[in-house]
């Protein structure tokens, strides 16, 4: 769909130069305006106070549940593992059919034939790591393969890496293009593509102006979504970092008529978290974000959590482990 | 100058910390009438929510693994433990029974006493309880048929409401001697001393969430613990002016074993124990054997 070369003349036209360069990234991201560290903490702060309940929580807690990337990757896994946790994205909670299904199951690239095969016509999709998740450390080549790969195996969406070394040293240009790349390999034989969403991992970014910047500038190399973290680097998706992004995918409408989806990633597991986190999107991005097609969560012990809270409001009673499915039984 | 009173804020224990209550609120605490019939304002007491309860199960749940699977001779000395810190603190806690209790100091330090004696006592049973109620069961059959006493899990726990000391450890004890973890609210009309307890528990190396103290009113949280599905039993020694009945009827939404309310039970005497066994559920090996 996008080239490489089509998403660099893009950006030359955004940003008014006749050539690509560092500079000229450099001085496009360091003119966005710095983030107030403590306004946004607080900010974030006052979201999380807000009190969603009776019907409105009915509501988010089932929206959460659908926007769910349900995530498995641990060097331990296994196809029967996999095949456990795309049945669960089939049938969430066995005891209520009426439960919503996660939006995808999120996987390694070489577990994609697994889970697509598991989840056969569903609504569901596959999403795949690549770039040599989790550290992004490896030759481009090697990138574009690992993405290439998890492509023809079937993934409806690439889960890229920036590179992070790149990124602190300043050389935009580099992290600009291997996503552009990387946004090429997601092109499928019949010309259709794969999503793409761009992992940050603000946990190692430092500042909240580099979680801007970082935003900005995924988005100008044509990620579809952009992603808060791997989920192996504490701290992984805060709410303060959450918001910047909304901010930024926002403000990027407004500017270019192109909407770009937001996943936080990692560390939220309880239906509490999850919900000031819709409360976030609808305040700062708008209504128009509040669905799985441009907001996920990345997260695996959180549908447990969410579950528990749906049975309890249906039941009228406290629910507990016991009675939601283990989606990793040791038996396989 | 005189000094400013350093007063205390009592809050619940619930895995191992001691927070406010999730709903901000708090009662007046007060001492027993005097013989004119006033009562001295104590202190304010946090007062829990079934919020507060379902936090304190989902710590309960955390700390089975661990504490079952402890072994008996360790969950002993942590037992034995409990009993060394509370007799350092002995004359609070005389103090705080007697103010609650208006009790004469005599009689509140024989309770404290027998309090202190109580942990002590079921100390000893956790090494033993296994060979007393366990079996080696005679089979038609080449095989070892062994019945082994396992904790039933997380047991929910409606302490008395008048004996605030000696009641409250006559019941939480014996449930986690064996293993079980437990959620207990505690007498609403006199919870110092069991705050005071929950003290003693969060110094003496009982693991965090392995016996959690709601302070508040008894019918407002019981329910809840009573019908919770990751609730596996429920004692109902001081439910006795609630509805306990429906409470029992709640519990058999997931099987809960269910102990009713004990009428004038009386915590001195030398406790039987079927408040150990009541939590516990039997174990059957069989083992083939050798020639």
């Amino acid at each position: 769909m996008t080239t490489s070369a089509e998403t660099t003349a893009r950006a030359r036209d955004l940003l008014g130069v006749s050539r690509l360069t560092n500079r000229s990234l450099t001085s496009w991201l360091h003119a966005l305006p710095g983030v107030d560290q403590v306004g946004c903490d607080s900010r974030a702060a006052g979201l999380r106070t807000r009190s969603i309940k009776t019907d409105s929580k009915r509501w988010a807690i089932d929206l959460a549940i659908s926007m769910i990337d349900l995530t498995t990757l641990e060097g331990a896994d296994t196809a029967g593992k996999v095949r456990g946790l795309a049945t669960r994205a089939l049938v969430p909670d066995p005891s209520d059919p009426s439960t919503p299904s996660p939006a995808a199951v999120c996987v390694y690239g070489d577990m994609v034939a697994v889970a697509r095969e598991t989840l056969g016509d569903s609504d569901i999709k596959v999403a795949a790591v690549a770039t040599a998740f989790p550290s992004g450390r490896a030759s481009l080549k090697v990138k574009l393969a690992d993405t290439k790969e998890a492509v023809a195996a079937g993934a409806d969406e690439i889960d890229m890496v920036i590179d992070r070394g790149a990124f602190l040293a300043g050389d935009y240009l580099t992290v600009f293009n291997q996503i552009a790349a990387v946004k090429e390999a997601c092109i499928r034989a019949d010309g259709s593509a794969a999503r793409l969403k761009v992992i940050m991992e603000t946990g190692e970014l430092v500042t909240y102006d580099n979680v801007r910047r970082a935003s900005w500038l995924s988005m100008l190399a044509g990620g579809d979504f952009i992603k808060t973290s791997t989920g192996k680097i504490n701290p992984a998706a805060t709410l303060p970092v959450t918001l910047i992004m909304l901010e930024a995918v926002r403000d990027w409408r407004d500017e270019f008529d192109e909407q770009i989806g937001v996943k936080p990633a990692g560390g939220i597991r309880t239906s509490k978290e999850a919900i000031s986190f819709l409360v976030a999107v609808s305040e700062v991005a708008g209504e128009d974000w509040l669905t799985n097609e441009w907001f996920r969560f990345g997260a695996s012990s959180l549908l447990n959590d969410l579950i528990l809270q749906r049975q309890r409001m249906a039941l009228g009673v406290y629910s507990g482990s016991d009675y939601i499915a283990d989606d990793a039984p040791s038996a396989y | 100058m005189s000094r400013i009173d350093v007063r205390k804020t009592y809050k619940l224990f619930i895995g191992g910390a001691f927070p406010r209550s999730e709903s901000g609120r708090s009662y007046d605490v007060y001492a027993a009438p005097t013989r004119e019939g006033n009562r001295a304002f104590l202190a304010n007491a946090a007062q829990a929510s079934r919020k507060d309860a379902r936090n304190a199960v989902v710590a309960a749940r955390k700390a089975v693994a661990g504490w079952s699977g402890a072994t008996a001779y360790n969950r002993g000395q942590v037992l034995y433990r409990v009993a060394e810190v509370m007799e350092s603190r002995r004359d609070q806690l005389i103090a705080e029974v007697r103010s609650a209790e208006g009790l004469t100091a005599a009689r509140a330090a024989t309770v404290v006493d027998a309090a202190i004696d109580r942990w002590v006592w079921y100390a000893g049973w956790t090494d033993k309880i296994a060979q007393v109620t366990g079996n080696a069961n005679p089979v038609a059959g080449p095989y070892f048929n062994i019945s082994a006493p396992e904790p039933t899990g997380v047991v929910a726990v409606v302490a008395p409401q008048g004996d605030s000391l000696l009641g409250l450890v006559s019941v939480v004890a014996p449930v986690v001697a064996t293993g079980n973890t437990c959620v207990v609210i505690a007498s609403q009309e006199h919870p110092l001393p069991a705050i005071t307890l929950a003290e003693c528990l969060a110094t003496s190396d009982l693991p965090g969430g392995v016996v959690n103290v709601l302070t508040g009113d008894p019918a407002e949280m019981a329910p809840w613990l009573a019908s919770h599905l990751d609730v596996n039993a429920i004692d109902l020694a001081g439910a006795g002016s609630l509805d306990w009945a429906a409470l029992e009827a709640d519990a058999a939404g997931n099987l809960k074993r269910v102990r009713r309310p004990s009428t004038d039970e009386d915590f001195t005497a030398t406790p039987a124990l079927s408040r150990m066994t009541d939590f516990l559920e039997t174990k059957t090996v069989w083992h083939p054997k050798g020639r």
